[in-house]
């Protein structure tokens, strides 16, 4: 076995957002084909809309209609498309100013090379054929030949059916990595023995270890293999099924410290009904065939453990 | 009819870096949890304070749950603290070098006396690129996945257009970090490499920081307490953080006037510096800080080799703060300018001036 490990671990979330009346109707006018801006108390146009400007705080509620060309003030060539970018193929990051705007708009441009692109090109919307109400509604710019035009048009912002909400996906891989002391700990748990470290300051002994005594800030040292019997210092009854959970309720949730442990850690209590169990109940784990850890504690059958055994693990 | 004035506010206590200890910054640390990476950097420091896990007055740290994608990470660095009985204890997602700035204004307030600050990241888990996206506005920028290298790279063509920089310009300051990080046996990148290809044009390999797994502390005292614990504390004369809106299309991308408000509100132009450590992932933020900051041509620039030579995100912010002070505590620097930086294209900067006694 490898002397550390590492599993792949993903996190993927819709992140949902509401809008607010700038944004709702900023993205509702995108699937619609118009660029709305909004107009700050000293004039200028912002595009993309905010609801606050950024230099006074005032609250902005003026909506004016800018054009779908515009100019780019600034570019990068991105030779390697990353997932979730606009395009999947070479393209340019570009900050764009519209028509009638005074600010600029970032997005993608598709081009056939750097040297096509440069900061004053003079570009255009190229819009999804599939719009839904956000900004991946212009699926990116394409230069363009035209002449600037700066007039904008005012717009009460008011649309049929106006997006009030958005969900963007996202998803991130990472390789997850427990450490040196949890890597132990799980080699171990392979051969059903349950290894903690002991506290060279304090000589409490850790389980699950992680590498450090959480009382006293040092290195955890010896490692000391601990159980398989132990005591329920406490416990609770869960009456609410968990979604995906193949385990029926009511069931007993539980403190559990193994003998030779001065931390408890959390298992199953089972074989015996919940009302019967009790703080100080001796308990031994349940293995199943191909569990990395114990399915559930049963009772043992021993006297209970006296309370002054456990008190200091509550 | 008279106002009445209110009594003058005493004089707050000075605040001084008596202490600064890193890991050894690295691609990757597959072998260890981040109480593995933070228990040797806190003992060091805490050594060189004179304090015992857990002594300190007051413990504020720095970190982001997105870089290795595990929620509430914080809380297992404070098994390497020694956090029980419970401490006094905070914690910004965000650089340690706003943990710094926490911890400052509480010891200001006069509760605590000493406070230990930290920072780690371990952006080796997850890819760095990609994460950084997800701290950009949900509306208009995050669902198009605009990564950190591209952001910087609209930055830098910028500069470009503007006539502030070009890409031998890059490729001296990417050169030069990298040269000075020999003598900093904690970098990643210890020696000038090619400038290398294109990663998001104007930027290549070398304009690029490196992706960094690593850990930092420093220890803050006050007045007494300070000059018990260092021959030589770096006090804090002035320390400041501003930002700029997030929308990138309103800002003017060569120019830093948060840097430049948080320098002057901190005292920077107030007095020559001898010294300045900045949080310059990309080549060209280098060029922009220097604008802003106007140092002139005698002013050592991170002769630590700064963030191109190691960028333990979260914690390379702290790294600036704590170089400085350590020239400061070795006698090296008597007055120097610290900077740390947040978000894309430097939006959100911090700026601290840090002063030994005089002569
Ligand atoms: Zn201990």
């Amino acid at each position: 076995m490898p002397d550390h490990l590492t599993a792949p671990l993903v996190v993927e979330f819709p992140f949902t957002r509401s809008l607010g009346p700038v944004q709702s109707a900023f993205l509702t006018g995108l699937r619609e084909r118009t660029v709305l801006g909004v107009r700050t108390h000293d004039g200028r146009v912002l595009v993309p809309p905010v609801e606050y400007d950024p230099d006074t705080a005032d609250e902005l509620r003026g909506l004016v209609e800018v054009g779908t060309t515009g100019t780019v003030t600034t570019w990068a060539w991105n030779p390697a498309p990353r997932r979730g970018q606009p395009l999947g193929t070479p393209f340019a990051w570009v900050l764009v100013r519209l028509d009638g705007a005074d600010t600029a708009l970032l997005h993608a441009l598709d081009a056939p090379g750097p040297e096509a692109v440069h900061t004053g090109l003079r570009v255009r919307v190229r819009w999804a054929e599939r719009r839904t109400g956000a900004i991946t509604d212009i699926a990116c710019f394409e230069p363009h030949d035209s002449t600037t035009r700066t007039q904008t048009r005012p717009h009460d912002g008011a649309f049929v059916d106006p997006v009030t909400g958005i969900t963007t996906p996202a998803r991130l891989d990472y390789t997850y990595t427990p450490g040196r002391a949890q890597t132990r700990h799980l080699h171990a748990l392979a051969r059903r023995r349950t290894v903690g470290e002991r506290c060279p300051a304090c000589h409490k002994v850790c389980v699950p270890p992680r590498g450090a005594c959480p009382t006293c800030g040092v290195a955890t040292t010896d490692r000391v293999e601990v159980g398989p019997r132990g005591t329920v210092t406490t416990f609770c009854v869960v009456n609410i099924k968990a979604r995906g959970l193949p385990i029926d309720v009511p069931y007993v949730y539980a403190h559990i410290a193994l003998d030779g442990a001065d931390l408890a850690l959390h298992g199953r209590i089972a074989g015996i009904p919940c009302n019967e169990v009790r703080m100080g109940l001796r308990v031994e784990p349940v293995w199943t065939d191909d569990g990395p850890y114990p399915d559930h504690y049963r009772p043992t059958g021993e006297p209970d453990a006296p309370y002054d055994t456990y008190k200091g693990m509550l | 009819m008279a106002a009445l004035s209110p009594a003058p506010a005493p004089a707050p206590v000075p605040v001084a870096v008596v202490a600064f200890a890193q890991s050894d910054h690295r691609r990757a640390t597959p072998g260890t949890s981040e109480a593995e990476l933070l228990l040797p950097v806190l003992r060091d420091v805490l050594d060189q304070a004179g304090l015992a896990p857990g002594e300190a007055d007051f413990t504020c740290s720095g970190s982001s749950d997105y870089l290795a994608g595990r929620p509430f990470s914080f809380t297992l660095t404070l098994d390497a603290v020694g956090a029980w009985p419970p401490v006094a204890e905070s914690h910004v997602e965000m650089d340690g070098a706003w943990a710094l700035y926490e911890a400052w204004v509480k010891l200001l307030t006069g509760e605590a006396d000493t406070a230990l600050v930290y920072a780690h990241g371990t952006s080796s888990a997850g890819s760095l690129r990609d994460v950084l996206s997800r701290q950009l506005d949900p509306y208009y920028a995050a669902p198009l996945w605009p990564d950190s290298v591209a952001l910087a790279a609209l930055q830098a063509q910028a500069l470009i257009d503007a006539g502030d920089t070009d890409e031998d310009d890059l490729a001296r300051i990417a050169a030069r970090n990298r040269t000075v990080a020999r003598a900093n046996p904690h970098a990643q990148l210890r020696a000038a490499g090619p400038h290398g290809d294109y990663v998001v044009r104007p930027l290549r390999t070398a304009d690029c920081p490196p992706v960094s797994d690593g850990a930092a502390a420093v220890v803050l005292a006050a007045g007494d307490t300070a000059r018990r614990m260092h021959e030589r504390p770096a006090w804090i004369r002035g320390i400041d953080h501003r930002v700029e809106p997030h929308a990138l299309g309103v800002r003017d991308l060569t120019d830093s006037p948060s840097t430049r408000r948080a320098a002057e509100r901190a005292g920077a132009y107030d007095a020559p510096l001898d010294l300045a450590e900045l949080h310059a992932p990309f080549t060209s933020q280098e060029v922009v800080l220097r604008k802003a900051l106007r140092l002139a041509d005698d002013v050592r620039v991170n002769p630590s080799g700064g963030a191109l030579a190691a960028n333990p995100v979260m914690a390379t912010g702290l790294i600036r703060l704590g170089e400085a002070a350590a020239r400061i505590h070795r006698g090296e620097a008597r007055r120097a300018l610290a900077h740390a930086t947040s978000g894309p294209c430097l939006q959100h900067n911090l700026v601290a001036v840090l002063e030994g006694d005089s002569a």
